[in-house]
């Protein structure tokens, strides 16, 4: 045995350490438990990879029956592949350093500890999703992320918006919730089973129907927690939570399970063409739609919120058009390169002194040289600058949307211009041009920009290090060759480099430019710059009506009305009998006496009546 | 009254219809006392003279049937009959302490 229980289990030790004994604790064993036990866990993880026997993969774990009712069981099953080896090493690699990131970055905060155990939470559940033998433990974790996404979302619960948006992020990611469970009712029909194993051996036989519908709401779920299209909006609201929370949450891991669950369920997906199609259509939907609503953000954690959701929406792309490791690998270098893009945010952020607006940042080049250094990494990493791991994914999911279909590629090009224009934008708004904030900007401690540096090499190398595409191997089909793969790749650098170049002269050569641009676009720019009014219309056209109805129908009809009415009538209806009742008590005895008089004279009558009492 | 009727009174005895109308007498005065009059002390007395009534009967009845269970009966209404006239008393001295009136119209407290 592997003892993978004690992956996810470690966290969940760190939780209840934290969680019950934190408030007492000294902050250093605080530290201790919560990066101590993420990290050991991280060298469980290389300990059971480097201990695997890959040729007899899948590993599985069975502990103990958790449902039984008929033929149907699910179990508390834990199993171990390729594609969950390296979600694990994502998981807890990344994890581990942004836990080390957020003892120095949340030194001064209240309720230090209930922000680790929250973490450590987390990291369990997250674990457990990934570690998962069958739907409903791996819906247990999915559950669980979004809880502990909500509770650290909704962290600084002073702060109103802070509590609002957990409250969106925690609802929008129900809705999606919807979807999935119906997708595992609807695996529970025909397959009979939520184990994956047998599961994906036996949908090859089903028909297309039902595994589209399957596939579809699946789907569904995976938009709500990866922030697709129709789904997203809780994402860039999310950025409410502390920084290290948007770098592992919002954008290394959490965000990341919908791609995940998708690719697990590529037994089903590979044969639901229309489901395929629409998992395509959605990721470059929301790539496109989210880059351009990236150009156009000031705050430096929304900008980012906005990347995160277009990249995922670049790794929806991927998986749609059939390249499932290409997906996973996007999945790998974005959170290395996404969690440095936060995490080096949340550094520019404390130099600042807690702002958060680009346009009162700049020139931060000499306060901060080592944070400006690791952000010039993801950046280019994020742009797909040759060489780096960005450029590596990025290119593979390109790639293969041109040999889907070359319209997609056209479009996920234009995309990446657009991704490496506004990234690069935020960069140059940030270390370039004359200081414009309050107070002296700091460099961060070194606690902090360890694990930047070694994210900045990761960004770096991370294509080098880790091609994923040979590791899934086997799992996966192989991408096809496609003719001409050179030139796609030489348009794919091109709009990166002219989306770094154009960023740079607008911002830093001739900063009069945007204004100008703005100016000219006039409703478009107002258009975008307000995230297209989706919110408002989401506003408008449910919650609004879903609020009202619910006051008027719900509260006020069927909760003041039916249920209130009857409860209060009925002792509206006692008390009334009661006041006429009352009366024959009139406290006087010689009325009391007149009334035993009169019953006993009745008694007497009736008596002789019946010609005496009934023997 | 001839002086056949005496004669038969004399020879067998008052008859058990006189005792038990005298009985119904005492109680219907017992009832009409305690429904008319005001005072307590009355209305207790009242309650007495119908106790007292009841006993009545059952004397009549036990010397009519040749039983000791009429007799018997009446010995415990006596008891319960003094026991009440100790309580009772103690409870109109008591009402008379705090309120200084006797009329029973006007202690009626405990109403609705």
């Amino acid at each position: 045995m592997h003892k993978l229980w004690l992956i996810p289990a470690l966290p969940f030790l760190g939780f209840l350490i934290n969680g019950i004994f934190g408030r007492k604790l000294p902050k250093l064993i605080i530290n201790a438990i919560a990066v101590g036990s993420v990290a050991l866990s991280f060298i469980w993880v290389l300990l059971v990879a480097s201990g695997c026997d890959w040729g007899a993969i899948p590993l599985r774990a069975q502990y103990f029956t958790w449902i039984k009712s008929g033929p149907f069981e699910v179990g508390w099953d834990y199993s171990i592949d390729k594609l969950t080896v390296i979600m694990l090493m994502i998981v807890t690699g990344v994890g581990s350093l942004i836990h080390v990131y957020a003892t120095a970055y949340m030194e001064h905060e209240e309720g230090y500890y209930r922000f680790f155990a929250y973490l450590n939470l987390f990291m369990f559940f997250m674990l457990n999703l990934v570690l998962a033998g069958n739907y409903l433990i791996l819906f247990v974790g999915w559950e669980g992320v979004g809880l502990c996404s909500y509770l650290l979302i909704g962290f600084y619960f002073v702060k109103k918006s802070a509590t609002t948006a957990g409250n969106k992020a925690f609802i929008v990611n129900r809705i999606g919730d919807f979807g999935f469970s119906l997708a595992m009712f609807l695996i529970v029909i025909n397959f009979g089973t939520l184990d994956f194993r047998r599961v994906f051996a036996a949908a090859p036989g089903k028909p297309v129907e039902i595994l589209t519908a399957i596939a579809l709401l699946t789907l569904f779920g995976a938009c709500g927690k990866s922030a697709q299209i129709p789904l997203y909006v809780w994402l860039p609201d999310a950025m409410e939570g502390p920084t290290p929370v948007s770098a592992l949450i919002h954008a290394a891991t959490m965000v990341t399970a919908g791609v995940y669950l998708c690719c697990r369920s590529a037994a089903i997906f590979m044969h639901a063409p229309v489901a395929m199609e629409t998992v395509a259509l959605i990721g470059l939907a929301t790539a496109v739609m989210a880059a351009t609503i990236g150009l156009t953000q000031f705050d430096i954690k929304k900008v980012f919120a906005y990347s995160t959701v277009s990249q995922l929406g670049y790794m929806f792309l991927g998986v749609g058009v059939g390249a499932f490791s290409a997906g996973i690998w996007h999945l790998m270098t974005h959170a290395f390169f996404k969690a440095l893009l936060f995490l080096g945010a949340g550094s520019v952020i404390h130099a600042c002194h807690g702002e958060q607006d680009m346009r009162h940042m700049g020139g931060l080049k000499k306060y901060t040289p080592w944070t400006m250094m690791v952000l010039a990494c993801a950046s280019l990493a994020i742009a797909g600058f040759p060489g780096t791991s960005g450029f590596f994914s990025k290119d593979a999911i390109l790639t293969a949307a041109y040999a889907h279909a070359p319209w997609m590629f056209w479009v996920g090009v234009i995309t990446a211009g657009m991704t490496a224009f506004y990234v690069w934008r935020a960069f140059w708004m940030t270390f370039f041009g004359e200081y414009k904030g309050h107070g002296h900007p700091h460099e961060s401690s070194w606690v902090m920009l360890a694990p930047l540096v070694v994210l900045a090499v990761l960004s770096l190398a991370g294509g080098f290090l880790f091609n994923v595409p040979k590791m899934l191997e086997g799992m996966f089909p192989l991408a096809e060759e496609v003719p001409g793969e050179g030139t796609l790749m030489g348009i794919s650098i091109a709009a990166g480099l002219i989306g770094i170049a154009l960023s740079y002269y607008m911002y830093v050569v001739n900063t009069t430019l945007p204004a100008k641009i703005t100016s000219a676009l006039g409703g478009v720019y107002t258009l975008v710059s307000n995230k297209y009014f989706v919110d408002e219309a989401y506003d408008a056209a449910i919650v609004t009506p879903l609020v009202e109805g619910s006051t008027a129908v719900l509260w006020h009809g069927v909760d003041q009305g039916v249920i209130d009415g009857f409860v209060n009538n009925v002792g509206y209806q006692s008390k009334g009998i009661g006041d006429i009742l009352k009366r024959i008590q009139s406290g006087n005895i010689r009325s009391y006496a007149t009334w035993v008089v009169l019953g006993s004279v009745a008694l007497l009558i009736v008596m002789g009546f019946v010609k005496g009492l009934p023997q | 009254m001839d002086s056949a009727a005496v004669m038969n009174l004399l020879k067998n005895g008052v008859p058990i219809s006189w005792y038990l109308v005298l009985s119904a007498i005492l109680f219907a005065i017992g009832v009409s006392g305690f429904l008319f009059r005001r005072n307590i002390i009355t209305v207790f007395m009242c309650i007495e003279l119908m106790l007292n009534a009841v006993n009545l009967s059952f004397i009549a009845f036990a010397h009519q049937h040749k039983q000791v269970s009429g007799q018997l009966f009446t010995f415990f209404v006596m008891v319960v009959a003094a026991a009440e006239a100790a309580v009772g008393l103690a409870i109109i001295l008591t009402v008379f302490k705090n309120r200084s009136t006797l009329n029973i119209d006007e202690i009626d407290t405990l109403k609705n």
